[in-house]
Parts: C-alpha cells; sequence; structure tokens
C-alpha cells in the first residue's frame, strides 16, 4: 500500500527547527497513533471480495490492490466499522496482544 | 517614478493599493466604513484589471476561513473589516497567525456595541491584540496606500510569516478624500515580488498545515513569538527600501514628531495624529518643549523605541481611543509594562478620548499638553482623565 511510512521522531534540539507552518506529510511518528484497543482480522476463507470493508473504512487503510483485502495496521485505528459491515462475517475484531487464531 | 495623483477616500485608497499588490485571492463581506473598499476591488475584478478571485461570502467569519484556505495554498490573500465584523472573524485570527499565513487585512476602526454606534475608535482592533497579528495604525489615506503595499513585504518574508491588519480610522480616514500618489505597477512588482512559500498545501508534495501539536504546542507558539520579535527589524528595512523607491518614510515602528529636546511628549494612535501635529507647531512656536510620538505598531510593540523617549521626557501622556473596561487605556497599560523597567521613569496620565467617534479638538490636544506640562513641573494630576465629556462626572 502507497502510503507513508513510520518514521523515527527526532524531538528539534531547539525552539528554531520546529517547522514553520506546514510540516511534512503523513509524518506517523506512532503505529496507528496508538489508538486501536481491538484490530480487524479478515477472515480470507470467508471473505467474497465485494470490497464493502474497502468503501467503509474512514481511514482508508484497506488496501484492494494485492490477491487478497490488506489491512495497514499502521493506520487503522480499530474502530471496527468494516467488521460491522462485513455481511458475510469474515472481520473478526481481536484485542491487542491476542492471537488472530484463537477461537 | 511614474506615479500619479488620485483625488481618493481612504477606502479607494485601499482598494488602488489592493489592485496594486495583485491578491489572488479577496474574501470579504461588506460593513460600514469598509464597504466602499471591498465595493471597489470587487469593481476592479469585474472589470479585469485585478486578475483575482473575489470570494462574496455570508459572514466575516467566513471571510477570514476562505482567505485562510487561500492561503494554505500559497495564494497572496487580502481581506477587510471592522468593528463587530472584526470580533466576529476573532476565532480564525490565531488560526491564522498559528499556521503562518501572511494574510493581509485593512481594518477600518469602528467603535464597539452597545451603545450601538458607527464611527471611529480602537476598541476593535486593541481587543485583538492578543492574537498573533502584527497591528500597524495609519495616519491618513496615503500612509493606508503605501501600508497595504508594505505590508505584503513585513508579513511575507521568510523570518516574519505573519499576518498583518492594517488599521485606519472609520469616517475620519475611509470616507474622507484625499490628494494621493499612487506608485507605478512596475515599481511596485519590483518591490514586491509574487508571493512563494512552503508552507502550503501541494500536490506533488503533500504535507500537513494547520496540525494538531497537542505535546509541542508551546514550542510551536514560542517560535511564533520569537519570530514576530524579528518583525521590528524587517519593518524597519521595509520602510527605507519603501522611502528609498517611493519617496515616502515612516520612520518604521515609530515617529517622533519633534521630540529632540521635548520635556512633555503625547503618544497616540492613527488620524488623531496629525490633528496632535498641528497642535504641537503651534505650541513650538509659543515656546512649549512639547513634542509628538505617533504608535505606529502595536504589535511587535516598539519596546526600545518607547524605552528611549521615555527615559529622555519628563512626562508622557497616553492618548487611548479605547478602554479596558474595569483597568485602564489598553495603550496605556502597554507603555507602563514597558517602561516600569526604567529606574527613574517619567510621570504619565492616561488620556482617554474620542470613544465612540467623540471628537478630539485641536483645543482637547492642547489642554493635554498644559496637563502634562504641569505634570512635568510637579503639580498632581489625575492619572486617567477623560476627555471632551458632554457633563459633569464623579467616577
Amino acid at each position: 500500500m502507497d502510503r507513508p511510512k513510520i518514521v523515527e521522531y527526532n524531538m528539534p534540539e531547539c525552539v528554531e527547527d520546529y517547522p514553520l507552518g506546514a510540516f511534512c506529510a503523513g509524518h506517523l511518528v506512532r503505529g496507528n497513533a496508538g489508538w486501536r484497543v481491538f484490530r480487524p482480522v479478515i477472515d480470507h476463507d470467508k471473505c467474497i471480495n465485494c470490497l464493502r470493508c474497502f468503501l467503509v473504512c474512514p481511514d482508508g487503510v484497506i488496501d484492494k490492490s494485492g490477491e487478497q483485502l490488506e489491512i495497514d495496521y499502521d493506520f487503522c485505528k480499530g474502530c471496527g466499522i468494516c467488521a460491522f459491515e462485513c455481511k458475510v462475517g469474515a472481520i473478526r475484531m481481536v484485542k491487542e496482544g491476542d492471537q488472530a487464531d484463537e477461537r | 517614478m511614474n506615479g500619479k495623483k488620485l483625488f481618493v477616500s481612504g477606502d479607494e485608497a485601499v482598494a488602488e493599493a489592493v489592485r496594486l499588490t495583485k491578491p489572488k485571492v479577496i474574501s470579504a463581506y461588506p460593513i460600514t466604513p469598509q464597504t466602499v473598499a471591498v465595493e471597489r476591488i470587487s469593481d476592479f475584478v469585474e472589470d479585469g484589471s485585478l486578475k483575482a478571485e473575489y470570494l462574496h461570502v455570508e459572514s466575516e467569519h467566513s471571510a477570514m476561513s476562505a482567505a485562510m484556505g487561500a492561503a494554505s495554498v500559497g495564494a497572496r490573500t487580502f481581506t477587510a473589516t471592522s468593528s463587530q465584523g472584526l470580533l466576529y472573524m476573532a476565532e480564525v485570527l490565531p488560526y491564522v497567525s498559528g499556521a503562518r499565513f501572511p494574510i493581509v487585512m485593512m481594518n477600518a476602526n469602528r467603535t464597539l456595541a452597545t451603545p450601538w454606534a458607527l464611527l471611529s475608535d480602537h476598541r476593535d482592533s486593541l481587543s485583538q491584540l492578543d492574537s498573533g497579528w502584527i497591528q500597524v495604525y495609519c495616519e491618513n489615506a496615503q500612509e493606508t496606500l503605501d501600508m497595504i503595499i508594505q505590508a505584503y513585504r513585513i508579513a511575507e518574508d521568510p523570518k516574519v510569516m505573519t499576518p498583518m491588519m492594517v488599521n485606519l480610522d472609520g469616517f475620519i480616514l475611509t470616507h474622507t478624500y484625499e490628494l494621493v500618489e499612487l506608485p507605478g505597477q512596475a515599481e511596485v512588482d519590483d518591490f514586491l515580488p509574487p508571493y512563494s512559500t512552503e508552507n502550503r498545501m501541494d500536490l506533488d508534495n503533500p504535507k500537513t498545515v494547520c496540525y494538531a501539536a497537542m505535546n509541542d504546542y508551546m514550542e510551536f507558539h514560542m517560535k511564533q513569538e520569537f519570530d514576530m520579535r524579528k518583525a521590528p527589524g524587517v519593518i524597519e528595512d521595509v520602510d527605507r527600501l519603501f522611502g528609498d523607491r517611493f519617496g515616502r518614510y515612516y520612520d518604521g515602528m515609530v515617529e517622533q514628531y519633534r521630540c529632540e529636546d521635548a520635556e512633555v511628549v503625547l503618544l497616540t494612535l492613527g488620524s488623531v495624529t496629525g490633528t496632535t501635529r498641528a497642535v504641537v507647531d503651534a505650541m513650538r512656536g509659543e515656546g512649549y518643549k512639547v513634542g509628538l510620538v505617533k504608535m505606529r505598531y502595536l504589535r511587535p510593540f516598539p519596546r526600545e523605541e518607547v524605552l528611549k523617549i521615555a527615559a529622555s521626557v519628563k512626562a508622557m501622556g497616553i492618548l487611548d481611543k479605547d478602554m479596558s473596561v474595569g483597568y485602564e487605556g489598553i495603550v496605556f497599560t502597554n507603555v507602563n509594562s514597558t517602561i516600569s523597567d526604567l529606574d527613574n521613569p517619567p510621570k504619565r496620565i492616561n488620556f482617554i478620548g474620542g470613544l465612540g467617534g467623540r471628537n478630539i479638538s485641536k483645543e482637547n490636544i492642547r489642554g493635554m499638553f498644559r496637563e502634562l506640562l504641569e505634570l512635568a513641573e510637579g503639580q498632581e494630576k489625575e492619572k486617567i482623565q477623560f476627555i471632551n465629556v458632554r457633563c459633569n462626572y464623579h467616577g
């Protein structure tokens, strides 16, 4: 997925080094900005590739360019809309830290 | 110089200056006494003599918001307002200054309701001193015209990158006619090159503008302050370059008029400076050592200049056409804060006058100088004095 990668944040050494106005885009310094509690996991056996999740994702983190849908977990905030909207139950919300394959 | 002379109102002088500075976007909502300025600019866009987008918005809040949107893609942008309109914009003012968009705005100084009134005092702009904008106050239409041109050069300076409010007194300047010299377009183009900045949205080089900075807010704000501290140097340079080019110098942050050996001085803002100039000339002719200090900029505050003047006189009068209800005149507070650094500051009187457009006559100003001369001789005086009041008061 063509998204900016996490960039290590280097604290400016002095106030004058702070950017003036605009700042470089997608300056993500921490994966998913530390927001996510549950992460969506796609069961590709169940997924029928209807792209409903792709359409509803508010962060646009579902990538449809490959063989199967993939989620960019650096930007996914874990809101769960994709899992709620999925008509075939192919997306489960898994608590961060738990294994995806736990039933 | 291919400048030509025009007999125009202050509002029209602003419009002429805006045309010369070639903004790409103008967004404005009409309000008395600024209306003629934005109407003329609208005419210029209509007749093609100013190639710009003109946005007729539905409020001042939208005027400043739209100006900010245009500035965020790197466009030179102009807007204008007055009084209640400025206050309606107030939410967006720190938004613009914090995002470092060098928008130039004309403000026709007009009092604030209630009671409702239309005439000029400085309560509107002085209530926004803390908004992070540069504020300059003009004495006449010519200075206003010249300051619109200078304002872009100052605001867009990479060291400054701060929006600027050009203030002129409503009606007294906006609606009176004056012979002004209009600089030639080629010379203005040379003095003020097209605006270009890295601080903008750009599809080829995506950036975040107006970001959240929860953890670094303080440092960003400090940078804003440090850059504002560089503005006086830029203001002085631009004033000199402008003078060299167009023949009119305004002495940068503060103009001192006949202050060389003055024992007492009066500090003024805006159009009342012209009246005070005449009184100083008359009283000098009578042998009184009086001088005039024209406070041109209020932000950044002319700290060094005020300190130097204060150290050389026996008494200072600060004429405020405003009042921070519950304390004193706003300019007075600012001057006091600066001169508290002196071991022996001069004695001071805060003259509060002109509220709601009440006239300040030559005789009123002469009276202020008399009070200051007596104060300098050691007489006790009221610290805050109201000028030209219609009846007695007991305070």
